[in-house]
């Protein structure tokens, strides 16, 4: 059966269209359902629910403050920590690593995507938590204790342990993306860098990285959003407190985390459309932080070798 | 290569995908039939009566073979508004729900509360020492964040027998909202008009000290790995994970360490309290059914019931197996299975008062 | 002279510790999990459905099924549309709907996988009063669509645009050069974005409390509450019972193990194939 490749042409762009079109307002209309469940707390609190920072289901009071700083700084304290990590190892698997471990070093990698979200969680409960507690916090309490950061006593269930366990969680994603991107550089620029006398450390850092620099954005990009939404794992280590604190070391509170802990029991319609404000939030939060990578990436472009 | 022949491939691709398709939604679709005339019933609510609920499904099969009861934990709150959205069949819930809140909800049809079986929250810490002592507004204090050594002269006052140790005290309390937390926190509120004012009673509240740990797992493994700590937990939770239980003073001013006899009695005095003849099964009145800091010298003052919520949909097939099922549970073969799971049995008058209004 | 010499050290030796160090959480992870899980996993555990505590025997066969099932018509569903939407941004990036589209999926990708299924919920659930597998699936595709769509862009961001103007020369008209130079020429790079989203939605247990539900029995009806093995670890791990518990972690490993297969079993079906450009 041939078609004709007018018809084939209209036809599969259509589809394209169709397919395009339906994600889109899908995801519009789960966006706009949010915005009216929480039409309640909008009209009560309006923008103060930004500044405040009670929340209190008792009295029907709530504020979303401590929840945005938290998400903010386990997000980007978790992609600070774990960038390195993604990019090195990505470098090591597809450049300096051995050939033949190539593939099951770049798989085993990727398996740490494979655990659930909920086993970290459990794991960091049982594992992580007293390890920060008993270990790690007297070591940074020693060294590092006059930065506010580190200051107060810790009984592992911290911003500092759900921070860790997401940096963990998206390694991986940066890592594979990352492997993606570098074995796509044309073979030619690693060449030519050589050619002139490269070492292998700047072999990679004009021929491979300079390239790539806006598909690592990329990669961060899907990473921080990863970290944004993270539920389940930050939830068991984090402690739910609704306090916004500078060390790491105490407990805190995520968008996600008060979602997932206090949605299935919430009594009061109050408190169901403040939680769903809070996802609306959320929602506005993301679109600032890609509207920020999109930034990034368009500041950069000059810069890189373009493809 | 002529690329016009790649389209048959593609086409074959996408037959191949659509045959899977039908094949998995026809399968699907007609499955059901297939089990005959097995009726399938589900219900959501409370974590507390998880294990026993399923006990009982378990057993109540090999009697009435032709109805599967499901259930899922996902929280007593949950469980009712799946209710009110008559997504499910049942609820559970740890806490009755107000008759204004039903009415609110203008439904066609009135909803029973049975309680089916009872359960404590106990005071859990982690301490060498043991039976620690303490009372309401101790507790309250301590959860409060205003009493921050164990050693402190409230508590030593309480414990003459024991030196508490120079530690802080670590409060440890649920990140989640939970009817556990709502009972624990009206226990408070009753004892204590200090909490009551603030932070009040609720499944979740604005804590005034302590870290949050999620669920009661999470609340014992933070007890048994920090010493200092104190937390509430459920009965079972604290005996399985061989948690040190406080002993609380109750209205008669005697110390009970929480056991299942200790919440039998407490249960057994609410006919000294509410007239158990009046107990209206269709409005049920929460305060008539409240054991919290109930007298006699054996009761454990932080007891309470939990409840199945049905609707009561006349001529209605999952309806009736639902009744004929708690007449079944409440019966004296389905209270026996409570004690091997930490659960006590209801008090006799109770449970003949609601299987015969049912 | 000496000075880049050191630097080449410096950054071996950060690179091959940085590598090592990312084994490390996954050692230990693994490690913890089967240590505590390995009691219970059996041919049992494999094929039973759910016992009550204090008799032996349960599994979770149930949990097993349900979680394929929803996985399989999730991946039918979100796979060829993320694919196909990712494909589409990165070709037509300049155009208006590109830019809405960037926008949404970026959203989708930062939302928590509760809201996805508070989402789920309210649109498939209550309208038809019943928890469903076909829910359930809804929301797990929208955990995968974004990371697909969005990995699959970055990838064929990267294809020289010499492949397409190669295409055009050959005469293929734009959605040929979607499909066969795009899509099947990049299969393993799209496919390693596909494998990334298919674990993490494997893992997830938020967006399937509130749609699918789970059932204490096996089922294989997906209009109805089907159970799934993240539900099923969450509410064993969440009990009192150390039998239940035991089997939670039991559940995590046999979870963790079918995560691995599909990584392996896709791996190794898809570089059979050829790939039509430079590696």
């Amino acid at each position: 059966m041939k078609l004709t490749t007018r018809l084939e042409e209209r036809l599969g762009i259509s589809l394209i269209y169709i397919c395009v079109s339906v994600v889109v307002v899908l995801i519009f209309v789960m966006i706009v359902l949010l915005f009216k469940m929480s039409f309640i707390s909008m009209s009560k609190f309006g923008l103060n629910f930004i500044t405040s920072t009670t929340w209190n289901p008792v009295e029907e009071q709530f504020g979303a403050l401590p929840f945005i700083y938290g998400t903010i700084l386990t997000s980007i304290l978790s992609l600070t920590i774990a960038l390195p990590f993604g990019i090195l190892s990505a470098i090591f698997v597809t450049e300096l690593g051995p050939k033949r471990l190539r593939n099951i070093l770049g798989t085993s990698i990727d398996l740490i995507a494979a655990i659930p979200s909920i086993v970290f969680g459990m794991w960091g409960l049982f594992y992580l938590v007293p390890f920060i507690r008993d270990t790690l916090t007297p070591i940074l309490t020693k060294f590092l204790g006059f930065l506010p950061l580190f200051q107060g006593s810790s009984f592992g269930i911290s911003i500092l342990a759900a921070t860790l366990i997401l940096s963990i969680m998206i390694i991986p994603t940066i890592s594979s993306l990352c492997r993606e991107i570098f074995l796509s550089v044309p073979v030619t620029y690693k060449e030519a860098a050589l050619a002139l006398g490269a070492t292998p450390w700047e072999k990679i850092k004009f021929a491979v990285l300079k390239p790539s620099l806006t598909g690592i954005v990329g990669a961060a990009g899907l990473a921080l959003a990863r970290a944004l939404g993270e539920t389940m794992a930050v939830v068991m280590v984090i402690g739910n407190s609704p306090q916004i604190s500078l060390s790491l070391l105490a407990p805190g509170a995520t968008m996600a985390s008060i979602l997932a802990n206090e949605y299935a029991e919430a009594t009061t319609d109050l408190h169901l459309a403040s939680l769903c404000y809070m996802a609306s939030l959320l929602f506005i939060i993301t679109m600032i932080v890609n509207s920020a990578s999109h930034f990034i990436i368009k500041y950069f472009k000059p810069k890189a070798f373009a493809r | 290569m002529n690329i016009t022949l790649k389209i048959p491939n593609t086409i074959i691709a996408m037959l191949k995908l659509t045959l899977t398709l039908t094949i998995v939604l026809t399968y699907s679709l007609t499955i059901n039939p297939l089990m005959g005339q097995t009726v399938a019933i589900n219900g959501a609510g409370a974590t507390f009566p998880y294990p026993i609920y399923i006990k009982w499904f378990s057993e109540y099969q090999k009697e009435v073979s032709n109805v599967k009861f499901n259930y899922q934990p996902m929280g007593s709150s949950g469980g009712v508004r799946q209710l009110f959205s008559q997504t499910i069949d049942f609820a559970a819930s740890d806490v009755p729900v107000s008759v204004e809140e039903i009415k609110s909800k203008k439904l066609e049809w009135n909803i029973l509360q049975i309680p089916t079986v009872l359960g404590s929250v106990v005071i859990v810490y982690n301490l060498n020492e043991k039976n620690v002592k303490l009372d309401g507004n101790t507790l309250s204090n301590i959860f409060k964040g205003k009493i921050k050594k164990w050693d402190d002269q409230l508590i030593a006052s309480l414990n003459p027998g024991i030196k508490l140790p120079n530690k802080e005290i670590l409060v440890v309390h649920r990140s989640d909202g939970s009817g556990t937390t709502e009972i624990f926190t009206n226990y408070l509120s009753m004892v204590s008009i200090d909490w009551k004012s603030s932070p009040g009673s609720g499944k979740a509240l604005s804590w005034p000290t302590g870290i949050g740990a999620k669920g009661n797992d999470g609340i014992s493994a933070m007890i048994k790995q920090t010493p200092g700590s104190i937390g509430y937990v459920e009965y079972a939770f604290a005996v399985n994970n061989n948690l040190s239980m406080v002993a609380l003073k109750n209205s008669s001013g005697k110390f009970v360490t929480p056991s299942i006899n200790a919440m039998v009695k407490a249960a057994s005095e609410l006919k000294n309290v509410s007239q158990i003849s009046q107990i209206d099964i269709q409005n049920l009145d929460a305060n008539k059914m409240n054991i919290l800091n109930i007298s006699g010298d054996e009761s454990y003052p932080i007891t309470s019931f939990t409840y199945i919520l049905i609707p009561n949909k006349k001529q209605n097939e999952k309806i009736e197996h639902l009744k004929k099922f708690i007449r079944w549970a409440l019966d004296n073969k389905g209270q026996k299975m409570t004690n091997a799971l930490s659960y006590a049995p209801l008090p006799e008058e109770l449970r003949k008062k609601f299987i015969d209004s049912i | 002279m000496y000075l880049r010499k050191i630097k080449n050290i410096i950054f071996w030796c950060l690179v091959v510790g940085f590598t090592l160090s990312t084994f490390v959480p996954l050692f230990l992870i693994l490690k913890h999990t089967i240590t505590m899980g390995w009691s219970e996993l059996s041919l049992d555990f494999i094929f039973n459905t759910p016992r009550a505590v204090g008799e032996l025997g349960g599994g979770m066969s149930h949990a097993i099924v349900g979680s394929l099932m929803i996985i399989f018509v999730a991946t039918i569903i979100s796979v060829p549309v993320g694919i196909v939407t990712g494909t589409f941004l990165s070709e037509f990036s300049n155009s208006r709907l590109a830019s809405i589209t960037r926008t949404f999926i970026g959203i989708l990708a930062g939302t928590p996988s509760i809201v996805i299924g508070i989402f789920a919920y309210v649109t498939l659930v209550v309208p038809w009063k019943s928890f469903s597998g076909w829910a359930g699936s809804l929301a797990l595709s929208l955990v995968i669509l974004p990371i697909v769509t969005r990995s699959t862009e970055e990838v064929l961001k990267l294809v020289p645009t010499t492949i397409r103007e190669a295409g055009l020369a050959l005469g293929f008209t734009k959605v040929k050069i979607f499909y066969y130079l795009l899509i099947k020429g990049n299969k393993r790079a799209i496919l390693t974005g596909v494998i990334l989203a298919i674990s993490r939605s494997m893992g997830e247990t938020a967006p399937l409390l509130f749609t699918a539900f789970g059932n204490v029995y096996l089922s294989y009806n997906l209009n109805g509450p089907i159970s799934s093995l993240p539900v099923q670890i969450f509410n064993y791990a969440s009990s009192p019972h150390l039998e239940w518990q035991r089997q939670a972690w039991t559940g995590a490993v046999v979870l963790i193990i079918i995560i691995f297969a599909v990584n392996i079993v896709s791996k190794i079906f898809v570089s059979n194939s050829s790939n039509a450009s430079n590696r």
